[in-house]
C-alpha cells in the first residue's frame, strides 16, 4: 500500500513537472493587440534602420507591437532553425540560408492584399529558392539587400608605392601588384579572401570552374576551382597573406579586419561590407572597391544576400503579411537601402534608383563600383546562393581547402573530400 | 530579549506596538526567526502527513525525487534519446520523422582501410578528432598530473606567502574557458603580445598559433595552465591527510627528502593521485570549449578533437547529421567506459 502511495506520488510530481508554465504577467499578450516577434541580426547599422521603419509601421498599425529582437549571425545560423523546427520560432526572422526553411515557411499570398506586387518586385530565383517541392507560386519572403562579392583595394598604399591601379586585371597580375606595394610601403599583408566558398566561388568561377550545372548538381574538381586553390596555397607559401584568415577557426572569417586596420593592400569580401569599411577606416585612407579580376572563365563575383522570412508556425499570419508588405514598398524599402548603403534586391526600388545616405567619396564608388558588377555576373554565381545546398558547400569548401593550405590534404585528396561532403549532404537530407 | 516562536510571534507583534522598541535589531531578526519558523512548520505538517501515507521507508525517496527529476529529464532522457538518434538517418529533428537506418551511421564512421591512416577512412574527420584526442588526452593528463603534484608538494611547504600561492595557483580555474581562450589568443597570434616582443628582440616571428605542432603544444599548455589549480588543491587535501609522525619517525631512521618522497608520500597519495589521473583523463576527452575559442580546431583540423567534431556534425554545420553526431557521441562513451573500467579494476588489484 505505501509503496503504491510513493508511485502514485511520483507519477502526480512528474505530471506538475510537465505541466506547461504559467504564463507570467510579462509574457501575456497586449490585451487589445498583436505582438509580432522579428529574429534579426545585422552586419553594420540594420537593425537601426529597420527599427525606424518598424516604428513607423506600429504608429500606422497600433494595434500591432513588432519586437526586433537582435542576435548574432551565429544564433540565425545555429540556432533559428531548431527553433523554427520545434515550433517556437519567432513570426519572422531575417536569414541567409533561403534554402533551409524550406516546407517551414508561411506563404504570404492568401494574406497580401497585392500579391502582384510582391511577385513582380524580386527576382524569381530568390523566391523560387524558399519555396518547398510542389510549391509553384508560394511567397514566404523578400532579400532585403543584394549583395555582390568583390574586392577592396588600400589606394593611398598603392598611391605611396608609385603603383598605378590597374583596370581589369588577373589573380596573378593583382597578386604580384599587391605584393609590390607590400614591400614598398612595408605593410604586413598583400593579399586576402574571406574563409568561406561563397567567396572563393567567384574567383574559382572567373578561372573557369563551373561549380553549378545546368541541373543544378555540384562538382567542385573543375580546372578553375583547382586554379584558384593553388593561387591561394602560393600566397600562404609565400607568406603575403594573413595565414590566421584561413587557417584558424572552423566557420566564416573575413580578411576585412585586417583591410581595415591598413595591414593589407587587397581584401577579397563583399559589398555588405561598405558600412563598417566607411566607419572603422575614416580618414585613416582612401580605399576602393575594384572589378573582379578576370581569368578564364570571365570576371565574375558571387550574388548573395539577407532576407527577411515568415514563418508558417505564426499564430498571426494576417499581421505579418501586413507588416512583409509594409517593408517591401518602394518608400520603405529605399529607406532601408539608403541607411544602410545595401544595393536592393527591389526592381521599383533599383529602377528609380536610391539616394544613398552619404556623401563619403569612397562609400559612393564601391556602391556604383559593386553594381558594375552585378550585369558581370555569371548564371551559376546567381543559382549558387539561392540552392539548397550552398551552405553545405560554404562550410565545408573553407574547412576542406584549409586541410589543403595546411598540406594534411592533397589537392586531389581535398577536392574527393568536398565532394563528398556535398553529396553525403544532399543524401541525409533526401532520407 | 527572548525571541518568541510560532504563534507566540503575532502576541509578541501586537504587544510591540504598545510598547516601545529596545532593540530593533532584536525586533527585526525575531520577524525573520518567526517567518522562517513558520515556513518550517508548514513543511513539516506536510511531511508529518506524507510520512504517514508512505511510511518513514518511502521518505528518502521523497527527497531524492527533484533531484532524480532534475537527472531524468536533463541527463537520462537526453542519454537515451542520443541512441534513437544514433539508430536513425535524415535531418529530421524530431525522433518519429526520422527513418530507422540501424547501424549505417556506426558503419559510416568506423569504414577505414587503414585505421592508422585517418585519410583511408570514409569519415575522416571523425578519425583525426580521434588521434588528436588521443594524442592531447596522454600529453596533457601527464603533464597536468606531474604539475599539480609538483605545485602540491611546494604549496604544502612552509613557505612564504602560502595562502597567496594557492590562491594565484588555483585562480585560473575560476575563469571562463573562453576568456582564458581569448587571453592566450591575444598573447599568441601573429600580431600578439608574445610575437610583438619577439619580433622587438630582433627575432622572426613564430607562427605559434598557425602552425600544427605549435597549436597542439600551446592547447596543451593553456588547458594544464587553465585547468591545474583544481587538481592542484585535491592533491594538496591529498598531502595534508598524510600522518606527519611518519615523516618524523622516517626521519629518525635516517631518511632523506627523496626516501621521504619515494616511500611515505607517493605511496599514501596514491588513492589521490587515483582521483586525479580519473577526473583529468575524463575532463581531457572532453575538451571543447578552450580549443574551439582559441584556434577553431585548427590550423587545417591538427586541434579538432571528438567534442568539436560531434558539435559540428549535430549543431553548427548547415547539414546537420544529428545521426553521426550520436553515433560519435556513443562511440566516445563506450570509450570513456572503458577507460575507467580499466582504471577501477587496477585500483582493485592494487587494493
Amino acid at each position: 500500500m505505501k509503496a503504491r502511495n510513493l508511485f502514485v506520488l511520483s507519477m502526480v510530481m512528474l505530471l506538475l513537472a510537465a505541466c506547461k508554465p504559467a504564463v507570467t504577467p510579462t509574457e501575456a499578450p497586449p490585451p487589445e493587440g498583436v505582438e509580432l516577434r522579428f529574429t534579426y541580426y545585422a552586419d553594420g547599422n540594420e537593425a537601426d534602420e529597420m527599427q525606424t521603419i518598424l516604428d513607423r509601421f506600429m504608429a500606422e498599425n497600433p494595434s500591432i507591437t513588432v519586437v526586433l529582437d537582435v542576435v548574432p549571425y551565429q544564433t540565425i545560423d545555429e540556432q533559428l532553425p531548431v527553433q523554427v523546427e520545434t515550433g517556437e520560432g519567432p513570426d519572422m526572422a531575417r536569414i541567409t540560408n533561403f534554402g533551409a526553411y524550406r516546407g517551414k515557411l508561411l506563404d504570404l499570398r492568401p494574406y497580401l492584399s497585392d500579391p502582384g506586387y510582391f511577385e513582380s518586385n524580386f527576382p524569381t530565383p530568390v523566391l523560387a529558392a524558399m519555396r518547398a517541392e510542389g510549391d509553384a507560386s508560394g511567397l514566404h519572403g523578400f532579400p532585403d539587400s543584394l549583395t555582390v562579392t568583390g574586392p577592396y583595394v588600400n589606394k593611398t598604399l598603392f598611391d605611396q608605392a608609385g603603383i598605378e591601379l590597374p583596370g581589369d586585371a588577373s589573380w596573378e597580375e593583382w597578386t604580384e601588384l599587391t605584393q609590390q606595394v607590400a614591400e614598398a610601403t612595408g605593410v604586413q599583408y598583400a593579399i586576402s579572401i574571406d574563409r568561406t566558398g561563397h567567396r572563393f566561388a567567384g574567383p574559382a568561377m572567373s578561372m573557369g570552374a563551373t561549380l553549378i550545372d545546368a541541373s543544378g548538381n555540384f562538382t567542385v574538381d573543375t580546372p578553375g576551382f583547382r586554379d584558384f586553390a593553388e593561387i591561394l596555397m602560393g600566397w600562404h607559401d609565400a607568406g603575403i597573406t594573413p595565414s590566421e584568415v584561413w587557417l584558424i577557426g572552423d566557420s566564416l572569417n573575413s580578411c576585412i579586419d585586417f583591410f581595415k586596420s591598413g595591414d593589407l593592400v587587397m581584401c577579397m569580401s563583399g559589398s555588405w561590407q561598405i558600412n563598417g569599411v566607411a566607419g572603422d577606416v575614416g580618414d585613416a585612407f582612401d580605399w576602393v572597391v575594384v572589378p573582379n579580376p578576370t581569368g578564364a572563365g570571365g570576371s565574375t563575383g558571387v550574388a548573395g544576400g539577407a532576407g527577411v522570412v515568415a514563418f508558417a508556425d505564426t499564430e498571426h499570419p494576417e499581421e505579418v503579411a501586413m507588416l512583409m508588405e509594409f517593408l517591401i514598398q518602394a518608400e520603405n524599402y529605399g529607406a532601408y537601402s539608403a541607411g544602410t548603403l545595401s544595393l536592393p534586391a527591389q526592381t521599383e526600388v533599383a529602377s528609380t534608383g536610391v539616394d544613398f545616405e552619404t556623401d563619403n567619396a569612397s562609400v559612393l564608388g564601391a556602391l556604383s563600383a559593386y553594381t558594375a558588377e552585378i550585369p558581370k555576373l555569371q548564371d551559376q554565381a546567381v543559382a549558387l546562393n539561392v540552392h539548397p545546398f550552398a551552405f553545405a558547400y560554404y562550410r565545408n569548401s573553407a574547412n576542406r581547402i584549409a586541410q589543403y593550405l595546411t598540406s594534411e590534404l592533397s589537392l586531389d585528396e581535398t577536392l574527393q573530400r568536398l565532394q563528398q561532403d556535398i553529396d553525403d549532404a544532399i543524401a541525409e537530407a533526401g532520407q | 530579549m527572548m525571541c518568541p516562536y510560532g504563534k507566540d510571534y503575532l502576541i509578541m507583534s501586537v504587544r510591540s506596538l504598545f510598547l516601545p522598541i529596545k532593540s530593533v535589531g532584536t525586533f527585526i531578526n525575531c520577524i525573520f526567526s518567526s517567518i522562517l519558523d513558520f515556513f518550517i512548520s508548514a513543511f513539516d505538517v506536510v511531511f508529518s502527513i506524507l510520512q504517514r501515507w508512505i511510511g518513514i521507508r518511502g521518505m528518502p525517496y521523497v527527497f531524492a525525487l527533484p533531484n532524480l527529476l532534475i537527472f531524468g529529464i536533463f541527463i537520462l532522457f537526453p542519454m537515451l534519446l542520443n541512441f534513437v538518434y544514433a539508430f536513425t538517418g535524415g535531418i529530421e529533428f524530431f525522433p518519429d520523422r526520422r527513418p530507422w537506418v540501424g547501424t549505417a551511421n556506426f558503419e559510416q564512421l568506423l569504414t577505414c582501410e587503414d585505421f592508422i591512416d585517418p585519410n583511408t577512412c570514409y569519415e575522416d574527420l571523425f578519425w583525426r578528432a580521434v588521434f588528436n584526442t588521443s594524442g592531447y588526452v596522454i600529453s596533457q593528463v601527464g603533464l597536468m598530473v606531474i604539475i599539480s603534484l609538483i605545485t602540491a608538494l611546494v604549496l604544502n611547504r612552509n613557505i612564504k606567502a602560502r595562502g597567496f600561492f594557492r590562491s594565484v595557483y588555483f585562480y585560473p580555474v575560476l575563469l571562463s574557458p573562453i576568456v582564458v581562450a581569448l587571453i592566450w589568443k591575444w598573447i599568441l597570434q601573429e600580431n600578439g603580445l608574445l610575437n610583438g616582443n619577439i619580433a622587438g628582440l630582433g627575432y622572426d616571428k613564430v607562427p605559434f598559433m598557425v602552425n600544427a605542432q605549435w597549436a597542439r603544444f600551446w592547447v596543451v599548455i593553456i588547458s594544464v595552465w587553465a585547468f591545474m589549480g583544481f587538481y592542484t588543491l585535491i592533491l594538496l587535501a591529498g598531502l595534508q591527510s598524510i600522518p606527519s609522525e611518519l615523516y618524523e619517525a622516517a626521519k629518525i631512521d635516517g631518511a632523506n627528502d627523496w626516501q621521504l618522497f619515494r616511500c611515505i608520500t607517493l605511496p599514501l597519495l596514491m588513492p589521490t593521485m587515483l582521483v586525479v589521473l580519473v577526473l583529468s583523463s575524463i575532463r581531457a576527452v572532453q575538451i571543447f570549449d578552450v580549443v574551439f575559442a582559441f584556434t577553431g580546431g585548427g590550423p587545417g583540423t591538427a586541434t579538432l578533437y571528438l567534442v568539436q567534431y560531434i558539435y559540428e556534425k549535430g549543431f553548427s554545420s548547415p547539414s546537420k547529421q544529428f545521426g553521426l553526431a550520436a553515433g560519435a557521441s556513443l562511440l566516445m562513451a563506450g570509450t570513456l567506459i572503458v577507460l575507467t573500467l580499466i582504471q577501477l579494476l587496477l585500483r582493485r588489484e592494487e587494493a
